[in-house]
């Protein structure tokens, strides 16, 4: 009842024809179905991807924008020797929340944000799988960012690292609730980025549109899965080493206390195997980003991409394989370290080729367009390529042994993250915030807010290569005069200065855009995925009529009788349910209305996870009131009851 | 050539070349490092000019005075070039990527349509042999890491033996010797011969430290409940800086080291006189500065061997006034810094474990004359 039958495409509607036109009617009907709910309880109950996915982009900028301002303090501090701008204590609680700002509130989360809002455009469905879930893992993200940072305000928050190393972390040398409002932090990151992988995979797998089988599926969709199952297998090493870092502080076991049996190098392990996938759990949605540029840029068909798609899968695979290459000094057997030096030398040959790849779909384009989003792409190629490239120098464990934990360090991983992840993002934000917002950023302040970040970047850290080398270590509050870091000190907090003024660029030239942006239209850079195939914004449906697909370039190799899906019933919430490999139509799935049961959940988890911090039988108070909670989300909605899983004849 | 490029050096040099310094004559040294460079100056009276020489790039990985952190600056420079060739080729290939998409070839009003086979298999051609050369370049470098990587891990020769112990935030030191009484405690400085291999065995009884000499060889963690231990050797004579290289709380950044590697024989003196108990004072102002020291907390945590003083929790001062440094790297060892971190030391180096103590004037100076004396 779900075949495909040709029929006009959507956009062939004349919105202003008589309304005894079928088609307006059902229109009508569908926005009547998914709109949602009115006023601040309406807002809250919201379960539209693209809402929630502009909602984790908005509170992953603003985090963004405080992690930044404790960077900016950090400079202030380091930009000459035996400065006194910031006490020790303070330094050590700004550096501890800088990283885990940018690791746990901005950089995963804003990639699960592009997920949650575009993948179910780019597989033209009407919304994400676990509608709920995704809310839930909003709200729940939302609750652990302001946890961390109000706790900042009562001088609660984390002072020992974003990787919080045990015995340092541990009841003995941290007393007070400052690493528990970490592991706390920590807890609630896991949980939203295991709810959001969940429905990405399930998104991704159950709902493509008809015809985009798994070898059609965009480069963005595929960097979004390998993404969601990184997340699935590597939260929970941290989910066991956080839970065990609570239970010694808060009810006083010992697994990471030497004296009493426990190993603090296990620590390090548990939390290195999530850590380092963490790295790619931000870079590869980044490559998807960029795989989906380059294409819309240089007008024709991605060069290479199996290629890609394989580049990306074995990423996912040997991202798992490196943990060990940060804790070369803890002096761990010498064949075991030949392993992980060879396998994360070996990580440089997917990101290789896809930079190859990317190079020749740029190198035989059609017609190059410069706009801003690809400037982006440019600057991200030249800085992760550097970045690349000291991370190879730094798998080799006698050169690690050298400069590991200084700022060499630092200067790598800002260039493989802010170069390689934030780069990418912001040109793909130019890119797909038309889209979102229905409005045009400004093309002449977006290139100069690249340029401006590209100048402010290398300011920044480069410099931080060469302190390193002259032995600078990370994380310290002050160095004397006597060492000669000063002069490369103040540089990079120059460039840190610089770099502000282009992300205030970019903020401005958003807000800007949002009142006087020109009018995006359908698809305003004549792109090929199916997200430009409906209104910007996306009507709470997405499309009126589900599109289907028969290439890897839907828009760009469409035939002018293109099918589309219809038989999709109108009065409820029905999305397409198709096959996991070749996107047949299988079932239709009633997906449930707006409820503000997500929002009730998350508190109920907040109660569990805030109040352990001060008292054990938290625990079993939030899980009763988890419990309750549940009951309500699992009670039969009306409309499902009628038609649960309607097989296909 | 020894992997050593003067045109790197140029341009990666530390601010000074350690070699130029040297060439100088003591007093135009003197007028160099010691106008800017207060802990240069603290090293000037009686110090021999090696010992001036290391104010720059005396915490350098670049400047290496050992066996091991040569090898390891070579294998830095192998690895430097390539990655430098590296993206050299890229960034060309980028430009010229973008000037022949500008130029574009084809029909931009069609980018669905397939592109031409050939072109296509060219650029298959061109990217596949791109993967195999980085495939070739990056197991090039693993074979030269394997290499170094087993040429440091073991020094020929008769190790001396050092037990450091990493502590919240300084370096207790004890030479290991087979007879007891033959063993020495300081903190804080390592005197080593040069020429001449040292296990330092690396140990922790609080959080995880890491000890790092850039200019003689790579860092090893000091983990608490897991001993471990780590060869280093000094080719030259020199003072060389090490700091802790792991976040170890509040004084991370105030937790330094030295390493003065000197020719065996004046180690072998400097050892002898380590062994010794402490003077006895020598005068009435001295007498007055130990009992001053026995009536003050200060027993409770330093040891003075030959004195009742023999806490174990803070630096042994047995032989304090032969030290370079206080408080692990944070003041020059003069009478005015020693006088100032007695009374103050929580503003010095807020969060330590040194209680601030009060003294009269005369009471500190007798103090300050007692421990100047503990040569």
């Amino acid at each position: 009842m779900s075949r495909p039958k040709p029929k006009p495409k959507p956009e062939k509607v004349e919105r202003d024809e008589p309304s005894t036109d079928p088609y307006e009617a059902e229109v009508r009907q569908l926005e009547e179905t998914w709109k949602r709910p009115p006023g601040f309880i309406g807002w809250l109950s919201e379960v539209n991807h693209v809402a929630i996915g502009r909602r984790y982009l908005v509170t992953a900028f603003v985090f963004f924008a405080l992690g930044g301002l404790l960077a900016l303090l950090m400079r202030i501090q380091l930009s000459r020797p035996e400065n006194d701008f910031l006490d020790p204590d303070l330094y050590n609680v700004i550096f501890t929340m800088h990283g885990s700002t940018m690791m746990f509130l901005f950089a995963v989360p804003i990639m699960e944000g592009m997920s949650i809002a575009l993948v179910p455009l780019m597989i033209g469905t009407r919304n994400a799988a676990f509608p709920r879930l995704n809310a839930y893992s909003y709200w729940v993200y939302l609750i652990g960012g302001l946890l961390v940072y109000v706790c900042f305000l009562f001088n609660m928050a984390p002072d020992a690292g974003w990787f919080s190393y045990v015995p340092l972390s541990g009841p003995e040398f941290s007393p007070g609730k400052r690493v528990d409002v970490w592991a706390q932090l920590i807890t609630f990151t896991e949980i939203s980025a295991l709810a959001a992988a969940v429905g990405t995979i399930t998104t991704v797998f159950k709902q493509r549109a008809p015809g985009m089988s798994l070898n059609r599926m965009p480069l963005f969709v595929w960097s979004m899965l390998v993404k969601a199952f990184m997340v699935v297998f590597a939260m929970p090493a941290i989910v066991v080493a956080s839970s065990l870092l609570a239970m010694d502080r808060l009810i006083a076991t010992h697994f990471f206390n030497p004296s009493e049996g426990g190993d603090s190098l296990l620590w390090q392990h548990l939390f290195w195997f999530f850590g380092h996938p963490e790295v790619y759990i931000i870079f590869l949605p980044a490559t998807g980003m960029v795989s989906t540029l380059v294409t819309a840029f240089s007008r024709r068909r991605t060069f290479g991409y199996l290629a890609l798609v394989l580049a990306l899968v074995a990423t996912g695979f040997i991202g798992f394989g490196l943990w060990v290459h940060h804790m070369f000094a803890a002096g761990l057997p010498q064949l075991g370290q030949s392993f992980f030096t060879a396998a994360s030398i070996m990580i440089a040959v997917p990101s290789g080729v896809q930079i190859f790849c990317w190079l020749a779909t740029i190198w035989s384009a059609r017609k190059l367009r410069l706009a801003t989003p690809m400037l982006f792409v440019l600057g991200f190629i030249f800085i992760f390529v550097l970045g690349g490239l000291t991370g190879v120098m730094l798998a080799s464990v006698p050169i690690d042994l050298q400069v590991h934990d200084t700022f060499f360090v630092v200067a790598h991983f800002h260039y493989v993250l802010i170069g390689g992840a934030v780069f990418p993002l912001l040109g793909a934000l130019y890119y797909w915030i038309p889209k979102l917002t229905g409005r045009m950023m400004s093309e002449r302040v977006g290139k100069l807010s690249f340029w401006v970040l590209f100048a402010g970047f290398n300011l920044t850290f480069f410099p931080m290569h060469q302190l390193g080398l002259r032995g600078m270590p990370r994380r310290v509050y002050t160095y004397k005069a006597e060492m000669g870091w000063g002069d490369l000190n103040l540089l990079a907090t120059l460039g840190g200065v610089l770099l502000t003024v282009g992300v205030l660029l970019f903020v401005g030239n958003f807000l800007w855009s949002r009142r006087r942006g020109l009018p995006a239209g359908d698809n305003p850079w004549d792109a090929d995925g199916l997200e430009w195939a409906t209104t910007s914004p996306p009507p709470p449906y997405n499309f009126a009529w589900l599109p289907t697909v028969q290439g890897r370039h839907p828009l760009w190799e469409q035939t002018p009788d293109q099918p589309v899906v219809v038989g999709l019933r109108s009065d409820r919430r029905e999305v397409l349910v198709t096959r996991t490999l070749d996107a047949e139509p299988d079932h239709r799935e009633v997906q449930p209305r707006p409820t503000l049961v997500p929002l009730w959940l998350a508190l109920a988890t907040a109660v569990g996870f805030v109040g352990v911090i001060f008292t054990p039988w938290a625990i079993p108070a939030g899980l009763i009131l988890a419990g309750a909670v549940l009951v309500g989300w699992f009670w039969p909605q009306v409309d499902q009851d009628e038609t649960l899983l309607e097989e296909q004849p | 050539m020894k992997g050593r490029f003067p045109i790197s050096r140029l341009w990666w040099r530390p601010a000074m070349n350690r070699r130029a310094i040297e060439r100088r004559s003591p007093g135009e040294l003197e007028s160099r490092l010691g106008r800017r460079h207060s802990l240069a100056r603290a090293f000037m009276p009686g110090q021999s000019a090696p010992a001036l020489a290391v104010a720059f790039g005396w915490q350098s990985v670049l400047d290496s005075a050992g066996p091991q952190a040569a090898r390891i600056e070579d294998l830095w420079w192998v690895y430097f070039w390539v990655c430098a060739a590296v993206f050299v080729l890229v960034f060309l290939a980028l430009v010229m990527a973008v000037f022949r998409g500008r130029r574009g070839k084809g029909d931009p009003t069609d980018p669905g349509a397939p592109h031409p086979p050939a072109s296509e298999r060219r650029l298959t051609r061109t990217v596949a042999g791109a993967t195999a050369a980085t495939a070739v370049i990056l197991i090039g470098l693993l074979v030269a890491t394997v290499a170094a990587s087993r040429a440091t891990s073991s020094l020929p020769g008769d190790p001396l033996t050092i037990e450091l112990t990493g502590q919240q935030w300084w370096w207790q030191v004890r030479y290991e010797d087979p007879t007891p009484s033959r063993m020495v405690t300081t903190a804080n400085e390592i005197h080593i011969p040069v020429g001449r291999p040292v296990r330092v065995k690396t140990r922790s009884t609080d959080v995880i430290h890491s000890f790092w000499v850039p200019n003689l060889h790579g860092k090893r963690d000091l983990i608490p409940g897991r001993p471990s231990e780590i060869l280093i050797q000094a080719d030259r004579p020199g003072v060389f800086r090490g700091q802790c290289a792991e976040f170890c709380g509040y004084q991370h950044a105030n937790m330094a080291l030295l390493v003065v590697a000197e020719p065996p024989e004046t180690f072998a003196a400097w050892y002898e006189a380590q062994l010794q108990p402490a003077r006895p004072p020598s005068d009435a102002l001295q007498q007055r500065g130990k009992v001053v020291f026995e009536a003050l907390p200060c027993p409770l945590c330093h040891t003075i061997a030959g004195t009742q003083a023999s806490g174990k929790t803070a630096p042994d001062l047995t032989h304090l006034a032969s030290r370079r440094m206080l408080a692990a790297g944070t003041l020059p060892n003069t009478r005015g810094h020693l006088g100032g971190w007695i009374l103050d030391p929580q503003t010095i180096k807020p969060g330590n474990k040194m209680p601030a103590v009060s003294l009269g004037s005369d009471d500190l100076r007798a103090l300050l004359a007692y421990l100047e004396s503990l040569r």
